[in-house]
C-alpha cells in the first residue's frame, strides 16, 4: 500500500539525530512489547508480515506520532483482535473473559536461551530463476492497497541484477493470507539518476531486494 | 506520586503510564490465556540486555581484518561465515557482507520499516527506525552521514542498500591504519556499530578511550 511507511525519499523530517550510549529499551514496557511479539510470532499467531502490514495501515497521523514500540503494541493489538486471539471487550477489560483460541506451540525461557535465531525465510523454488546477475530489469508499476516490498521510489525503474538470494516466501502474498507463493529473491542495484533524475549525486547507487514477480526484463 | 500502579523502575508523564499501563494489560491477558509466558519474556529483555549487541558483529569484524581466508568466506556466505565462530548464536539464514574499499562506502537503510542484523548488532537504535533515517538514507545519503559528522571524498562511489526483504547486511568497514599485528579482541574495540551500519568508519588508534 502506498502508506506512509514507505519513506524513502520523502523530505522534511529533518536531521538524523543518534542518541549517544543509547540502551536497548528506554522504558521497560518497550521489552514487555518486543517479547509479546517474539512470543506470539513463535506460538504461529500470524507471520510476520502480517505484523508489518498492520503497522502500515495505521492511520497516518497516528504512524507518525506514536514510537516505534507503542506502533508495535498497536499493530499487535489489532493482529489479535482480527485473527480472533483476543477480543475488544478483553482488551478494554484487561483480563480474558473467553476461552483462549488454540496456539500451535508456546515459548519458553529454555526456547530462548538455546537460541534465538530468526526463521528461514527460504521455500522449495517452484522453477528456474528468471534471471541471473548482470541482468537488465525493470521494475514493475505496482499500486496495491495490499502490503508489497517494492519502494514507491523504486517503482517503474531501469536495473541490474547484481545478486540472487534464492527462493523465499513472498510478503505480498503472506501478509495477504494466500500462503507462501515463493518467490526468487533478488539484489537489483539502480544508478542514483535513474531514482531522483538527473541532479542526483553522480556516486550514488542503491539496491532494493526484489521479488521475482517485481522485475521485467529491459 | 499520584499513579501507584507505575512499575518501580519508569518514571515518566501521564501518556507515558497510558501506555505502560496498555502493554501490562495485553500482557496479562495473554497470559491468562495461555499464549504466552512471561519469563520467556524475560529471557528475551535480559537477551537483549546483555549479549546481543554490536560487539558481536565487530568480532566478526576484527576476524575478517586478521584473517584472510575468513574475511572471503565471510563475503561469499556471512551466514555460514559467522556460525563457524559459534559463540554467537544462529543468525538465521540470510546475512550478507559487503565490503567497504577505497572506492566504496555502503549504507544500509530499511525505508520501510527496520530491518536491521539484529543478531550481529544488537537492537536498532531510534535515529534507524526514525523517519529522517528512512527516508533520506537513498536520496541523500552524504547528507545523511554529514549528520554524523562523517565527509567522505566526493569521488567514493556511495552504495545503499535498502533492506526490503529478509536479507539482512552488515558492513565490513575499512581497517584503520596504524592497526598492524593487533590482537582481533584490540581490533574489535575500533569497531563501531554505525561503522557496521554504514553510517561511521571504524576508530583510528588515537580515537580509543584509554
Amino acid at each position: 500500500m502506498n502508506g506512509i511507511h514507505d519513506m524513502g525519499g520523502m523530505d522534511g523530517f529533518g536531521k538524523v539525530e543518534a542518541e549517544p550510549n543509547e540502551p536497548p529499551f528506554h522504558e521497560r514496557w518497550e521489552g514487555r512489547v518486543l517479547g509479546l511479539q517474539r512470543s506470539m510470532g513463535y506460538a504461529g499467531a500470524w507471520h510476520i508480515d502480517h505484523s508489518r502490514f498492520a503497522q502500515e495501515t495505521l492511520p497516518p497521523q497516528v504512524y507518525l506520532a506514536v514510537s516505534y514500540y507503542q506502533r508495535w503494541a498497536l499493530a499487535m493489538e489489532k493482529n489479535l483482535v482480527d485473527r480472533g486471539y483476543v477480543t475488544a471487550e478483553e482488551l478494554a477489560a484487561g483480563h480474558a473473559l473467553k476461552p483462549a483460541k488454540p496456539l500451535e506451540r508456546k515459548l519458553t525461557p529454555e526456547v530462548v536461551r538455546a537460541g534465538m535465531g530468526r526463521s528461514s525465510f527460504y521455500r522449495q523454488q517452484q522453477g528456474p530463476a528468471r534471471f541471473k546477475p548482470g541482468d537488465k530489469v525493470r521494475t514493475v508499476n505496482i499500486n496495491p492497497k495490499s502490503h508489497t516490498r517494492l519502494p514507491r521510489y523504486a517503482r517503474d525503474k531501469l536495473g541490474v541484477v547484481e545478486r540472487i538470494h534464492g527462493c523465499h516466501a513472498y510478503p505480498d502474498s503472506v501478509a495477504a493470507d494466500k500462503g507462501d507463493d515463493p518467490q526468487w529473491l533478488y539484489t537489483v542495484v539502480f544508478d542514483g539518476r535513474e531514482i531522483w533524475g538527473p541532479d542526483a549525486d553522480p556516486t550514488l547507487r542503491i539496491s532494493i531486494d526484489a521479488f521475482e514477480p517485481y522485475l521485467e526484463p529491459a | 506520586m499520584a499513579d501507584h500502579d507505575h512499575d518501580h523502575d519508569d518514571e515518566h508523564g501521564s501518556e507515558l503510564s497510558e501506555t505502560q499501563l496498555r502493554v501490562r494489560a495485553l500482557e496479562t491477558i495473554l497470559t491468562e490465556k495461555g499464549y504466552v509466558d512471561p519469563a520467556a519474556l524475560d529471557a528475551i529483555v535480559e537477551a537483549y540486555e546483555t549479549s546481543i549487541g554490536p560487539r558481536n558483529g565487530a568480532v566478526v569484524v576484527a576476524k575478517a581484518w586478521s584473517d584472510p581466508a575468513f574475511r572471503q568466506a565471510l563475503l561469499s556466505d556471512a551466514t555460514k561465515a559467522v556460525a563457524t565462530l559459534g559463540h554467537i548464536s544462529r543468525v538465521g539464514d540470510h546475512l550478507v557482507a559487503v565490503e567497504n574499499t577505497p572506492q566504496q562506502h555502503n549504507m544500509i537503510v530499511c525505508t520501510l520499516c527496520s530491518c536491521y542484523p539484529w543478531e550481529v548488532l544488537g537492537l536498532p537504535p531510534v535515529w534507524y527506525k526514525s523517519a529522517p533515517y528512512r527516508s533520506r538514507a537513498v536520496k541523500d545519503p552524504r547528507g545523511v552521514l554529514a549528520d554524523f559528522g562523517v565527509d567522505l571524498p566526493k569521488a567514493t562511489e556511495i552504495r545503499v542498500w535498502d533492506s526490503t526483504a529478509e536479507t539482512r547486511f552488515i558492513v565490513l568497514p575499512m581497517r584503520p591504519a596504524g592497526t598492524e599485528g593487533w590482537s582481533e579482541e584490540r581490533l574489535a574495540d575500533l569497531v563501531t556499530r554505525d561503522s557496521m551500519i554504514g553510517t561511521g568508519l571504524a576508530r583510528k588508534p588515537g580515537e580509543l578511550a584509554q
